[in-house]
C-alpha cells in the first residue's frame, strides 16, 4: 500500500507543480481577454478597470492563484471570460470527448502492437520481421498533422468516411443503438488517424523487450518441457517482458493525447483541442490553464494506472514493497 | 571498431535536402509571393514528351492551361499551345543564400508559367513557395534546436556539476515539464504570448516557444554524463592539480556529452520543425504572406479547399524526406553510441 501511497503523492505534488507553473506563465503574459475590449471606443476604460476588478485580474498573484484553487475545490477551475461560464463544464463536456477518442485509440494500438510486435519479434531477421520494421520506419517518417490532413483528403474524396464532427445531423431523433453507430463512425477516421501514428513506437518497443526476452534460459527450458509456443510467448514471454512495457503505456498516453489534439482540430472532433485553440485565439486564461491542468490529470491517472499494472504484473515490486 | 559510414550516408542526405531548401531561389522558378490572378488553383501541369499527334519530342513540354468552356474555376490543358520547358533560364532575381544576387533558374519557361505543383488562391506557385517555406520552417526547427539545447546542456550540466538540492530542484522542474503531453505545453506557452505580431516577431516568438517546451530531456541527459564525468578519474586528477571549476566543465566534462547533444540534435530538430509547422498551421505561426510549410497548410481548413484542391496538400509531404533523413541519423548515431559504450566496457580502445 506504501508503493501506491507514494505514488499518490507524487501525482499530487505533480498536479500542484503545473498548476503553478501554468499560472506563473499566464502572469508572465502580456495582455489578457480585457486587453481587447480597450481597443473598443464604445467602452469605457472605467468599465474595462471594473471587469478586471470584478474578475479579481488586478490582484497579485498569489491572490489570484489561491482564489482559483478556491474554485477548483468547488468544482469551477475559474471562469471563461469568453463563454460567460465557469470553465470545469466547458471543459468536461469537450474532455469527454476527447477521452472517448483517446482511450479508444489506445486500446486499438495496444491491441494492435502487441500480437504484432510479438510476431516480429518470433521472426527475427526473416520476412515478416523485415516486413514490419519496413511498415513502421514508413509510418514513422509520416508526421500526425501529415497523416490526418492526408486521411481526410481521403475520406473527402473517396466518400468512405464522414469529414468531420461527431455527430450527423439529425443525430438527438435516433435510438441508443443508432447514436452509439453513429459516433462509432465519425470517430473511425480520428481513430485511425492516432493508432497509425502511435502504433509504429508501440511495435518497436514490444519487439525489443519480447525479443530480450525470447532468449532466456527460462523460455527454453519451458519450451523443452512441451509448452506449446503460443502459451509460451503470450503468457511467459509477454509477462517477463511487461516491465518496459508498461512504462511505455504512460508515454503512449501522453503521445496520443496530444495527437488527438491535433487530430481534433484537423477532424473538427468536438474535444479539448478545438476548445483550446478558441481560448487562445480569445487569450481565455482559465480555459487554458484548465485545460492543461486537465491533460495531466489524464496523464497522472494513465501512469497512476500503469503503476497498477505494474505492480500486479511485476512481483519484484510487490517484494519490494512488502520489505519495506 | 566504429563504423563512420553509417552516420555518415544519413547526414549527407540531410546535407543535401537542406542544400536544395537553402538554395530555393536557384530550384523555385518563381518567386513566392508572385502572382497571377489569371490562374487560380491551377491543378499540377503535367509534363509531356509525346505530344497529341504522337511525336516524340526530346525537349520536355506542357501545354498552356485555358478556362474550361462554361467554368470559372475549372482548367484544361490547351492541347495547341505547346510551350516548351527551359533549364537554366533567366528569371525574377533573388539573393543565393541572402547573399549572391542571381537571375538564373533551374527550370522555366517563356510565354506562361509553369506550375509544375499547381498554384494557390492567389495563382502563386506551390514548388516555389514550398521550397522557400522549408527555409522559414526549417531555420526555425533548427534555432528552436539550438535554444533547447543551449537552455538543456546549462540546465543540465549545472544540476550534474553542482549535485545537492540545486539539482534536485532542477530535476524536478524538468519532471514537471516532461509531465505534460508536448503539445499541450506547446499550445500554453504560445498562448500566454502576443497573438497579433510581424512575420518577423512571429517567426522569433515561435523559435522561444518551441525551444523552451523542449529542454528538459537534453538536460536530464546531461546531467547523467555530467555525474558520471565528475567522478572519472582523468577529472579528479585534473581538480587535484588545481584546475577551476569552469576549466573543468569546459575542457573535460562537457565534451563527454557531446555524442548525446549531437543525438538530441538529430532527434529535435525535425520534431521542431513539426513543431512550428503545427503553430502555423493553426494560425498560431508565421502569418500568411511569409510562406512556411504551417501557413502553407492552413488553407487545408476551409472545407472547400479540402474537396477541391488536392494539390494543396504537397506541402505536408515535403517534411518527410527531412524526418526520414534525421531519423536515421539519430537511430545511426544512437547505435555508434551503443557500440563505443561495448567497446569501452569491454575494454577495447577507441584511439
Amino acid at each position: 500500500m506504501r508503493y501506491f501511497l507514494r505514488r499518490w503523492m507524487q501525482a499530487v505534488f505533480l498536479l500542484i507543480g503545473v498548476s503553478i507553473l501554468t499560472f506563473l506563465f499566464s502572469a508572465i503574459a502580456p495582455g489578457n481577454y480585457f486587453d481587447e475590449m480597450r481597443l473598443n471606443p464604445q467602452i469605457s476604460p472605467e468599465t474595462v478597470a471594473a471587469l478586471r476588478a470584478q474578475y479579481q485580474l488586478d490582484r497579485p498573484l498569489p491572490v489570484r492563484y489561491a482564489r482559483w484553487v478556491n474554485s477548483l475545490l468547488h468544482g469551477e477551475m475559474g471562469f471563461s471570460f469568453a463563454n460567460n461560464s465557469p470553465v470545469a463544464p466547458l471543459l468536461w463536456a469537450r474532455a469527454r470527448n476527447t477521452l472517448l477518442l483517446t482511450l479508444t485509440a489506445t486500446l486499438i494500438a495496444w491491441a494492435l502492437a502487441l500480437p504484432l510486435g510479438i510476431w516480429s519479434a518470433e521472426t527475427r531477421g526473416r520476412l515478416p520481421d523485415r516486413a514490419l520494421s519496413g511498415a513502421t520506419a514508413a509510418l514513422l517518417v509520416i508526421p500526425e498533422l501529415v497523416l490526418a490532413l492526408g486521411l481526410l483528403i481521403l475520406a473527402v474524396r473517396s466518400g468512405w468516411f464522414p469529414t468531420g464532427g461527431m455527430f450527423s445531423v439529425g443525430f438527438e431523433i435516433l435510438s441508443p443503438m443508432q447514436k452509439f453507430r453513429d459516433v462509432a463512425w465519425h470517430m473511425e477516421l480520428p481513430v485511425l488517424a492516432l493508432v497509425l501514428s502511435a502504433l509504429p513506437i508501440l511495435v518497436r518497443h514490444v519487439r525489443a523487450a519480447v525479443a530480450e526476452v525470447l532468449d532466456a534460459p527460462f523460455l527454453r527450458a519451458a519450451a523443452s518441457h512441451g509448452i506449446p509456443q503460443r502459451t509460451l510467448h503470450y503468457k511467459y514471454a509477454l509477462r517477463a517482458a511487461a516491465n518496459p512495457l508498461i512504462s511505455l503505456f504512460g508515454f503512449s498516453l501522453g503521445v496520443l493525447l496530444s495527437g488527438s489534439l491535433l487530430v481534433e482540430v484537423v477532424m473538427s472532433w468536438p474535444g479539448l483541442g478545438p476548445l483550446l485553440l478558441e481560448a487562445i485565439l480569445a487569450r481565455d486564461l482559465y480555459v487554458v490553464i484548465g485545460g492543461v491542468l486537465c491533460s495531466t490529470i489524464f496523464l497522472v491517472a494513465g501512469n497512476f494506472f500503469a503503476d497498477v499494472l505494474m505492480y500486479w504484473a511485476d512481483p519484484r515490486i510487490r517484494t519490494g514493497a512488502a520489505a519495506k | 571498431m566504429i563504423q563512420l559510414s553509417g552516420w555518415k550516408r544519413w547526414l549527407l542526405a540531410i546535407v543535401v535536402l537542406h542544400g536544395i531548401v537553402a538554395c530555393a531561389g536557384f530550384f523555385a522558378p518563381y518567386d513566392p509571393t508572385e502572382q497571377d490572378r489569371e490562374h487560380p488553383y491551377l491543378p499540377p501541369m503535367r509534363i509531356h514528351l509525346v505530344d497529341t499527334q504522337g511525336h516524340f519530342h526530346f525537349r520536355p513540354f506542357f501545354y498552356a492551361e485555358q478556362l474550361r468552356v462554361g467554368s470559372f474555376d475549372q482548367f484544361e490543358e490547351h492541347s495547341q499551345q505547346a510551350i516548351p520547358l527551359r533549364f537554366f533560364v533567366t528569371g525574377a532575381r533573388y539573393d543565393l543564400l541572402g547573399l549572391l544576387p542571381f537571375r538564373t533558374h533551374l527550370f522555366g519557361a517563356e510565354a506562361s508559367r509553369v506550375y509544375l505543383l499547381g498554384s494557390d488562391a492567389y495563382g502563386r506557385d506551390q514548388l516555389s513557395r514550398i521550397l522557400y517555406g522549408g527555409q522559414i520552417s526549417l531555420l526555425a526547427g533548427m534555432l528552436g534546436a539550438g535554444l533547447t539545447l543551449l537552455i538543456g546542456v546549462l540546465i543540465g550540466a549545472t544540476a550534474g556539476y553542482l549535485g545537492g538540492w540545486r539539482d534536485g530542484l532542477l530535476m524536478r522542474v524538468a519532471e514537471l515539464f516532461m509531465a505534460l503531453p508536448w503539445l499541450y505545453l506547446l499550445f500554453a506557452l504560445r498562448a500566454f504570448l502576443p497573438l497579433s505580431v510581424s512575420p518577423v516577431q512571429a517567426f522569433f516568438l515561435i523559435i522561444l516557444v518551441i525551444g523552451a517546451v523542449g529542454w528538459a530531456r537534453p538536460a536530464r541527459l546531461v546531467r547523467g554524463v555530467v555525474l558520471s564525468a565528475r567522478e572519472r578519474d582523468f577529472v579528479r586528477a585534473a581538480r587535484g592539480f588545481g584546475a577551476t571549476d569552469s576549466y573543468l566543465l569546459r575542457r573535460h566534462i562537457l565534451p563527454e556529452t557531446s555524442s548525446v547533444i549531437l543525438t538530441q540534435a538529430a532527434i529535435l530538430v525535425p520534431q521542431f520543425v513539426l513543431a512550428e509547422m503545427t503553430l502555423s498551421f493553426l494560425g498560431l505561426g508565421v502569418p500568411e504572406p511569409v510562406p512556411s510549410w504551417g501557413s502553407l497548410l492552413a488553407s487545408l481548413q476551409q472545407y472547400s479547399v479540402l474537396v477541391s484542391y488536392w494539390w494543396m496538400y504537397l506541402p505536408a509531404l515535403a517534411i518527410v524526406p527531412f524526418f526520414l533523413g534525421y531519423l536515421g541519423l539519430a537511430s545511426a548515431l544512437q547505435q555508434d553510441a551503443g557500440t563505443e559504450k561495448i567497446v569501452r566496457t569491454a575494454g577495447g580502445s577507441r584511439w
